[in-house]
C-alpha cells in the first residue's frame, strides 16, 4: 500500500503586477531586494538611493551623497548599513537608520558599476570601469583597500560575492572566478563582454549575460557550458540578469521591454513578462519567494505570482 | 528597517499619526502668543496678565463670576422665615478655584486640634524651653507657657487615664534591675567626665538595697532632639549666663562653670536632682582664678579636650536621648567598647579607645643597593667627530677617556638588541616578507654595503685596540709633535693603521679592479678636485687599483711629503676610493636607472608568471560552445592575508610575501621579443587570424560584441579580406573587416596586396596548427611548444610587459599595444590604430553606428546604460539589425531549442544538475563530431552569427581538413 508520491509544486512565475512604484529619481539604474527581501533600494540617476518597502510601496529612507548617477548597491546581511557605487567613481557605505555617509571610499578611476557586501558586511567589493575590483575594509579606519584585483583587462561590469568566492565579470569578456579559500583564480572566456554574473542559489554554477545577447549557465568547478538561454535582446546596454530563488528559471533584463524568462533545465522560454517600452534596466529576485523587482526608467515593478 | 512589514498587525499603535509631511508643503506658521487661549474647566477663556496685573484674571473679566461683580445680599426677614444670624467664614468669600489643591485653602482631611499630637507639642515645648533658656534674654517663654491654657489632646488624656504621669516615660514599666543597668551604664558613660555628677540612678542604686523586689519602675522619658535653628551670631555651642543658676543665689548655684559639659548644665537645666553634687561657692571657672576662701583648686582650670567633642557621625543614642550626633563621645561611647577597655591592663588615654582593627604595617622597601664603584659624580665626555679631528688626536682622545671597553655596546642591555632579537625572546612569530632591506639586496650588493659600512665602524673603533703602553705612546705624540717623538708617532700610526688599514686596501683592490670599474672609467669620481696635485695622485691611485696593484696606495703617494701628511692622505683615498667606487655596486642597486641610460639591470620588467592560454584557442573554443578546459585558465592567484580573515578562510598560501598573481621578472627584449617585434607587422598583414585581427578595432571599439559584429561585416569586406578569410580558419572567432573601414592608418598593416598573398602562403600552415590545437588536442598538450603558440605567448608577455611598464590601466596599454600585434581581440586588444577611439562610446555593430554615438560620445567604457526616458529610447535607441532579422534570431533560437528538446532534454526534465553536467558534456562531444564530421550549422547556431558566415564556415572546414591532412602527412 504506497501512497503516490505528492505531486511536484509546479514552480510559479512572477507574472502578475503587484504594484508600480514612482521613484522619482531619474531613471532607476538598479533595483535590488534587501538580504531577506522586505525592502528594495533603487539606485537613481538624480544621485540618490531611495529605500522602499515593497508590501507597502512607501517610501522610507533616501540616501544622498553622490556626486552622479547611482549604479549599484548592495543592503548588509543584518540590514543595518548599504553600499552603493556610483558614477562619481566613489564607493559609500551608508547608515541605514541615520541615512548618513559611514564612509565614502574613493580609489577608482572610473566610474564603479558594481558594488557588493560580503557575507558578513566586513568587506565591500567594488568592481570599476577602471578594470580594478577593490575590496575595501569596512571595519578599519583605514582608506586604502585591503586588496586591488586588477587581473580584469578591462572593466569591470558585474561582480558577486558568495562565502569565499568572487565572481567578476569583465567587458573583456572574461568571468573570473577568485577562490580565496583555494587560493586560485579562474577565468573563463566568454567571447563576449560581459554584462552581469550571477551564482546559482546551491553555488555550484554560475550565470553569466553577454553582449552577445546570450545567458549562459556554467559549471562553476570545470566552466563547462550546461545550459545557453537566448531570445532576448542584449547588445549594447548594461542588463542585468538573475536566477529564480529556488534555481528553478533563468531570468534576463532585454532591451526589447521585457523580461525573459526561461526554464533552467531545458532552455526553453518560459515567460516574456511585458514590462513596458523603454529597456528593462535591472531585476531582482526575492531572496526566498517568487517576486521580481524590475526597473525601466524611472519607475519599479513588482511582480508576483499571484 | 526595524519590523517586518507582514507583522506589521502584530503591534499596537497609540495615538494619532502625524499626518505625513509632504516635502514641497510649506511650514505652518506658529501660533502667535495672543492668539494662544487658555479655557479653565468649564471652557470659559482665562486671561493671563502680567506679573503686575494679578496672574489669572479672576472671574468674569477680572470680576467676580458675572459682569456686575460682587452684589451686595438683600437681608430680607420675615415673619414666616426669620433671617438667622449669619456668620461670615472665610469660605464664603472664596470660590472653587481657592478651595481646590492648588488655591489659597485647599480641602483636606486633617485631625483637628483636639485629636492631634500633643506630643509633639510637648515636645515642643521642651524645645522651646531649652532655647528660651538659652536664649539671650531667657524666661520669656516660660511666663508663656505658665499663662496659657491648659490643653491637653485626646492622646494625653487617654494616657493618663491608662496611668501615665507626666514626666515619664511610656512603655510597660521596668524591674529596679534593669533600671539599675541602665543607670550603670549611664554613671559609666559619666565616668570619665571631668566633673563627677552624680546622677540620680546612681543614688537610687544606693539606696537601692531597700527597694523591694516587687517595685517596677517607669521607664525613662525620652526628650526630644532640639532642632530650632539657630539665628543668632554666636558661636556655635555658645550659651549665656544661665540666669537661673547664676542669680538665684543660695549653695546650690554658687559655680557657674562656664565651659563645662553639655550634661552637666542640661541635667541642671531640667530640673533633675543632683543631690550628691557638691556645690562651691563664689565664681569659678576657667575666666577666674582661684579666690582665697575656696579651699581646692581642683578643676579650676577646666581641661577642654578634644575627646569632648564628636570626632565621628552616628553613634548610640544616649540614655536620655537629649543628644544626637552631636553629642559628647563619653555618651556615645559603645558598651562592648566599655568592656574592652576594662580589659585593657594599661591606662588609656582619656578619649582614646582601641581600636577595633589592626592598623596595616607598612611595607618599608630598603633602597637599592649602590655598587662600590658609584660615584655619585656625572661628567660629560666630549663628543669628537673623528673623521674631522687626526686621527693621532682622536687617539689620544679616546685614551684619556679611561674606561674604554665600556664605549663598546655590551651584549644584552635591552636597548642593545634589535628588533630580530626582540623577536627571538618574546617569541613572535616572524613577519612575512624580507625583514630588511638587506635581504632584497643581492648577495654581491650585501657584501659591498658592508664592506662599505666596516672601514667606518673600522675608524670609530679602532683606537680600542692599541694597547695602553702604545696608547700612551700616540698620547705623548699628539702632544708634543716634535721630532724626537716622531719616530714614537710613526708607531703608533702604524699600529693604528695595521689592522685595518690593510683590509681596506684590500677591499678598494677588489672594488676597483673588478670588471664593472673597469668599463666605466669615464664617470670616475673626482672628490679632490680643488687640490689638482692631490686629485692626480688619487687618479694615479686609481689607476692602480684598476690594474690590480697592491700597493698602489704607498706609490701614488708623495714622497716629498711628510710621513704625517702622507698618513692622512692614505687614509683619505682609500675611503675616497671606497666611497666612490663604481656605482654598479652597493648604491647603484637601490636606484633605477633612467630609461635613455643603458643600465644592464633595467631591462628586465615584472609580468605575471601565469599566462593565459592562447585567445585564439578559446574563441575557436566558444564559437563551437566547447566550453570547458579550453575557455579555462586556472592561475595561482594570492589574496590579502587580511582579505582572508574578513572572508573567515584560511590564508592558502600563509607564507607568500605578495598578493595578486605571482610575477616573474623577464628580459625586456628576450630573443622571443625581438621575434615578435620583427614579426608583428608582417603577422598583421597575414592571412593568419591574429593578423587579421588588428584592422578590426580600428572600425569597432573593443566594447563591441566582437563576434556579431565581424559576422555581419564580413559582407562587406573587400576582395582581399574575403579571399583571406577563405583561407583563414573560422575558428578565429571575428570577421576581418579590415581595410574597408581602415581608412588613413599608418600601421603596417595595410600593405600592398601582393605582399599579403605571398606571406599568405608562408603562414598558411602555421595558424591551422592553433586551431588543431584548439579544437583536437587535449589540454594537457596545450602547452606544448609549438612555435605559433609560443609565439603567441610571448606577444602576450610582451604585452604585459609593456603595460607593467606603463604602470597604467588596461587603456593605457592598449594604446601602447597599437604598434604591436595583438592576437586577442575581446582582451583589451582591438588594438586600434586610433587610441582616442578607445574612449568613444561603443556602439552595437560598428556598421551603423547609432546615430546616439556622436551624442553620447563621452568616455563610455563597456555597456551602456539605457536613457532615463523611453520617448528618448525609441528615438534613439541604436536599432543596429533590422526587425526582421531579430524575429529570424528568434525563430532560429526556437528552432534550436525544439531541436535541442527533442535530443535530449525531455526525457530527464526533473534530473539534478549533476546528471546534466555530464549529458551536456556528451551534447558538446557529439557537437564536435558532427563538427569535424560534416558541415551541420548546429555548431554555429548559437549567437546567430551564421548569417554572414555559415557558407564560409562549411569552406573553411573544408579547407581545415585538408591542412590538416597535410601537415599529418
Amino acid at each position: 500500500m504506497s501512497f503516490p508520491q505528492p505531486k511536484p509544486e509546479v514552480p510559479q512565475l512572477p507574472q502578475n503586477l503587484l504594484r508600480t512604484i514612482d521613484c522619482q529619481q531619474g531613471a532607476v539604474r538598479a533595483v535590488r531586494f534587501n538580504a531577506d527581501g522586505n525592502y528594495l533600494l533603487s539606485c537613481g540617476s538624480d544621485k540618490s538611493l531611495k529605500l522602499w518597502s515593497v508590501s507597502r510601496g512607501t517610501l522610507l529612507k533616501t540616501y544622498s551623497g553622490h556626486g552622479y548617477e547611482v549604479l549599484d548597491a548592495d543592503g548588509s546581511y543584518d540590514n543595518s548599513q548599504l553600499c552603493s557605487c556610483s558614477s562619481d567613481k566613489t564607493v559609500i557605505l551608508w547608515d541605514v537608520a541615520t541615512g548618513q555617509v559611514t564612509r565614502k571610499l574613493r580609489g577608482h578611476a572610473g566610474k564603479v558599476n558594481c558594488v557588493q557586501f560580503n557575507e558578513e558586511a566586513t568587506v565591500i567589493l567594488s568592481g570599476s570601469i577602471d578594470g580594478t575590483v577593490r575590496c575595501w575594509d569596512t571595519r578599519s579606519r583605514k582608506f586604502d583597500p585591503i586588496q586591488i584585483l586588477d587581473e580584469a583587462q578591462d572593466g569591470v561590469s558585474s561582480l558577486k560575492v558568495s562565502e569565499h568566492e568572487l565572481l567578476t565579470g569583465s567587458v573583456d569578456g572574461r568571468v573570473r572566478r577568485y577562490d580565496l579559500r583555494m587560493g586560485q583564480l579562474h577565468v573563463d572566456f566568454i567571447n563576449s563582454p560581459i554584462t552581469c554574473v550571477c551564482f546559482s542559489a546551491d553555488g555550484q554554477c554560475t550565470l553569466t549575460s553577454s553582449l552577445d545577447s546570450t545567458v549562459r549557465l556554467l559549471d562553476k568547478s570545470t566552466g563547462e557550458m550546461l545550459g545557453e538561454y537566448t531570445g532576448h535582446k542584449m547588445k549594447g546596454y548594461k542588463l542585468d540578469c538573475c536566477l529564480s530563488s529556488k534555481d528553478t528559471h533563468v531570468l534576463s533584463c532585454s532591451e526589447d521591454g521585457h523580461v525573459y524568462c526561461w526554464d533552467l533545465v531545458e532552455g526553453s522560454l518560459m515567460l516574456k513578462l511585458p514590462v513596458g517600452k523603454a529597456v528593462v534596466q535591472s531585476l531582482s529576485f526575492h531572496p526566498s519567494e517568487t517576486r521580481l523587482l524590475t526597473a525601466m526608467e524611472g519607475r519599479v515593478q513588482v511582480w508576483g505570482a499571484d | 528597517m526595524a519590523s517586518d512589514s507582514d507583522s506589521d498587525g502584530d503591534f499596537v499603535t497609540f495615538g494619532t499619526p502625524l499626518e505625513p509631511l509632504e516635502e514641497d508643503e510649506p511650514l505652518r506658521k506658529p501660533v502667535p502668543l495672543y492668539e494662544q487661549t487658555v479655557k479653565d474647566e468649564k471652557g470659559r477663556y482665562q486671561r493671563f496678565h502680567g506679573a503686575f496685573t494679578g496672574g489669572f484674571s479672576a472671574g468674569y473679566f477680572n470680576t467676580v463670576g458675572t459682569k456686575e461683580g460682587w452684589t451686595p445680599a438683600t437681608f430680607v426677614s420675615s415673619r414666616q422665615q426669620k433671617a438667622g444670624r449669619q456668620n461670615a467664614r472665610p469660605e464664603d468669600f472664596m470660590d472653587e478655584e481657592d478651595l481646590g489643591d492648588h488655591g489659597i485653602a485647599p480641602r483636606q482631611i486633617t485631625t483637628t486640634a483636639d485629636f492631634a499630637s500633643g506630643r509633639k507639642d510637648v515636645i515642643r515645648d521642651k524645645a522651646r524651653a531649652i532655647t528660651s533658656l538659652s536664649a539671650p534674654i531667657p524666661g520669656d517663654t516660660v511666663l508663656e507657657d505658665l499663662v496659657a491654657p491648659a490643653r491637653s489632646s485626646m492622646g494625653v488624656e487617654l494616657l493618663r487615664k491608662m496611668g501615665w504621669k507626666d514626666g515619664q516615660g511610656v512603655g510597660p514599666r521596668v524591674k529596679r534591675r534593669l533600671c539599675k543597668q541602665r543607670a550603670d551604664s549611664a554613671t559609666r558613660a559619666f565616668g570619665s567626665a571631668s566633673p563627677p555628677n552624680g546622677s540620680s540612678e546612681s543614688q537610687d542604686e544606693e539606696d537601692g538595697e531597700f527597694v523591694p523586689e516587687n517595685v517596677t519602675f517607669a521607664p525613662k522619658d525620652v526628650t526630644p532632639i532640639d532642632f530650632t535653628p539657630k539665628v543668632d551670631l554666636h558661636g556655635l555651642g555658645y550659651r549665656g549666663l544661665n540666669p537661673l543658676a547664676a542669680l538665684r543665689g543660695g549653695p546650690g548655684t554658687g559655680h557657674i562653670n562656664l565651659f563645662t559639659m553639655d550634661s552637666d548644665r542640661t541635667n541642671s537645666l531640667f530640673g533633675e536632682d543632683r543631690k550628691g553634687q557638691r556645690r562651691r561657692g563664689g565664681v569659678a571657672g576657667q575666666g577666674f582664678g582661684v579666690g582665697a576662701m575656696e579651699d581646692d583648686d581642683e578643676d579650676i582650670y577646666h581641661r577642654d579636650i578634644m575627646s569632648n567633642y564628636d570626632t565621628v557621625l552616628g553613634g548610640e543614642e544616649p540614655g536620655n536621648g537629649l543628644y544626637g550626633w552631636t553629642a559628647p563621645q563619653q555618651y556615645n561611647r559603645k558598651k562592648k567598647d566599655h568592656s574592652k577597655d576594662a580589659a585593657y591592663l594599661g591606662k588609656i588615654l582619656e578619649g582614646f579607645t582601641l581600636a577595633s582593627d589592626k592598623l596595616e604595617t607598612k611595607t618599608i622597601f630598603p633602597p637599592p643597593n649602590l655598587p662600590r664603584d658609584f660615584r655619585p659624580v656625572h661628567y660629560f665626555r666630549p663628543v669628537v667627530d673623528l673623521s674631522s679631528v687626526s686621527p693621532m688626536v682622536a687617539q689620544a682622545l679616546q685614551t684619556s677617556r679611561g674606561h674604554m671597553a665600556q664605549e663598546e655596546p655590551s651584549k644584552g642591555g635591552r636597548h642593545q638588541l634589535d628588533s630580530a632579537q626582540r623577536r627571538e625572546l618574546l617569541g613572535e612569530a616572524t613577519l612575512q616578507g624580507p625583514s630588511s632591506v638587506f635581504d632584497l639586496l643581492k648577495v654581491e650588493d650585501r657584501e659591498r654595503l658592508s664592506s662599505l659600512r666596516r672601514p667606518s665602524s673600522d675608524t670609530s673603533s679602532g683606537p680600542r685596540q692599541p694597547t695602553p703602553g702604545e696608547a700612551r705612546a700616540a698620547v705623548v705624540a699628539a702632544g708634543v709633535a716634535a721630532a724626537a717623538a716622531r719616530a714614537s708617532a710613526q708607531k703608533a700610526l702604524s699600529s693604528r693603521f695595521a689592522p685595518h688599514a690593510e683590509q681596506q686596501q684590500q677591499e678598494a683592490l677588489s672594488v676597483w679592479s673588478g670588471p664593472t670599474a673597469q668599463a666605466q672609467t669615464g664617470q670616475t669620481f673626482k672628490p679632490f678636485e680643488r687640490t689638482p696635485h692631490k686629485q692626480a695622485r688619487y687618479d694615479l691611485y686609481i689607476d692602480q687599483l684598476k690594474q690590480g696593484d697592491r700597493d698602489a696606495l704607498e706609490l701614488s703617494l708623495d714622497p716629498t711629503m711628510t710621513e704625517w701628511e702622507r698618513g692622512r692622505e692614505r687614509d683619505e683615498f682609500v675611503r675616497a676610493a671606497l666611497l666612490y667606487k663604481p656605482s654598479s655596486s652597493s648604491l647603484s642597486c637601490r636606484f633605477t636607472r633612467g630609461k635613455q641610460d643603458d643600465g644592464v639591470e633595467a631591462d628586465t620588467v615584472e609580468v605575471t608568471r601565469d599566462q593565459e592560454n592562447d585567445v585564439d584557442d578559446k574563441q575557436a573554443a566558444v564559437k563551437m560552445k566547447m566550453f570547458g578546459k579550453l575557455t579555462r585558465d586556472t592561475f595561482e592567484w594570492h589574496p590579502d592575508n587580511l582579505l582572508c580573515k574578513r572572508f573567515n578562510v584560511p590564508d592558502p598560501y600563509p607564507g607568500s610575501g605578495f598578493v595578486g598573481m605571482p610575477k616573474v621578472k623577464r628580459d625586456k627584449f628576450s630573443v622571443f621579443n625581438f621575434l615578435t617585434v620583427s614579426e608583428s607587422p608582417t603577422a598583421s598583414a597575414s592571412p593568419a587570424p591574429q593578423g587579421v585581427k588588428p584592422s578590426e578595432p580600428g572600425k569597432r571599439s573593443r566594447w563591441d560584441v566582437s563576434g556579431q559584429a565581424g559576422d555581419k561585416e564580413r559582407k562587406e569586406k573587400d576582395p582581399v579580406s574575403e579571399f583571406l578569410s577563405v583561407a583563414r580558419i573560422e575558428a578565429s572567432g571575428s570577421g576581418p573587416e579590415a581595410s574597408t573601414t581602415d581608412g588613413p592608418t599608418t600601421d603596417p598593416t595595410v600593405e600592398p596586396d601582393t605582399e599579403q598573398k605571398e606571406e599568405e602562403e608562408e603562414e598558411e600552415s602555421r595558424p591551422s596548427m592553433d586551431l588543431f590545437k584548439a579544437i583536437f588536442a587535449s589540454s594537457s598538450d596545450e602547452k606544448s611548444s609549438s612555435s605559433s603558440e609560443g609565439e603567441s605567448e610571448e606577444e602576450e608577455e610582451k604585452e604585459e610587459g609593456v603595460r607593467s611598464k606603463a604602470g597604467t590601466g588596461p587603456q593605457i596599454s592598449n594604446q601602447l599595444n597599437v604598434n604591436t600585434t595583438q592576437p586577442a581581440p575581446p582582451v583589451s586588444t582591438t588594438p586600434s590604430q586610433h587610441p582616442d577611439i578607445l574612449f568613444k562610446t561603443p556602439s552595437g555593430p560598428a556598421a551603423a553606428p547609432p546615430p546616439r554615438d556622436q551624442e553620447m560620445e563621452e568616455e563610455e567604457f563597456g555597456p551602456r546604460l539605457p536613457p532615463p526616458s523611453s520617448t528618448l529610447t525609441a528615438e534613439r535607441r541604436p536599432s543596429p539589425t533590422p526587425s526582421a532579422k531579430d524575429d529570424k534570431h528568434k525563430k532560429k533560437c526556437k528552432e534550436k531549442h525544439k531541436a535541442k528538446k527533442h535530443g535530449k532534454h525531455k526525457k530527464d526534465k526533473k534530473q539534478k544538475k549533476k546528471h546534466k553536467r555530464h549529458k551536456h558534456k556528451g551534447k558538446q562531444k557529439k557537437t564536435k563530431k558532427e563538427e569535424s564530421s560534416d558541415s551541420s550549422s548546429e555548431g554555429s547556431d548559437g549567437n546567430g552569427q551564421e548569417e554572414g558566415g555559415g557558407v564560409s564556415t562549411e569552406e573553411l572546414l573544408r579547407r581545415l581538413k585538408s591542412i590538416r591532412g597535410k601537415n599529418l602527412q
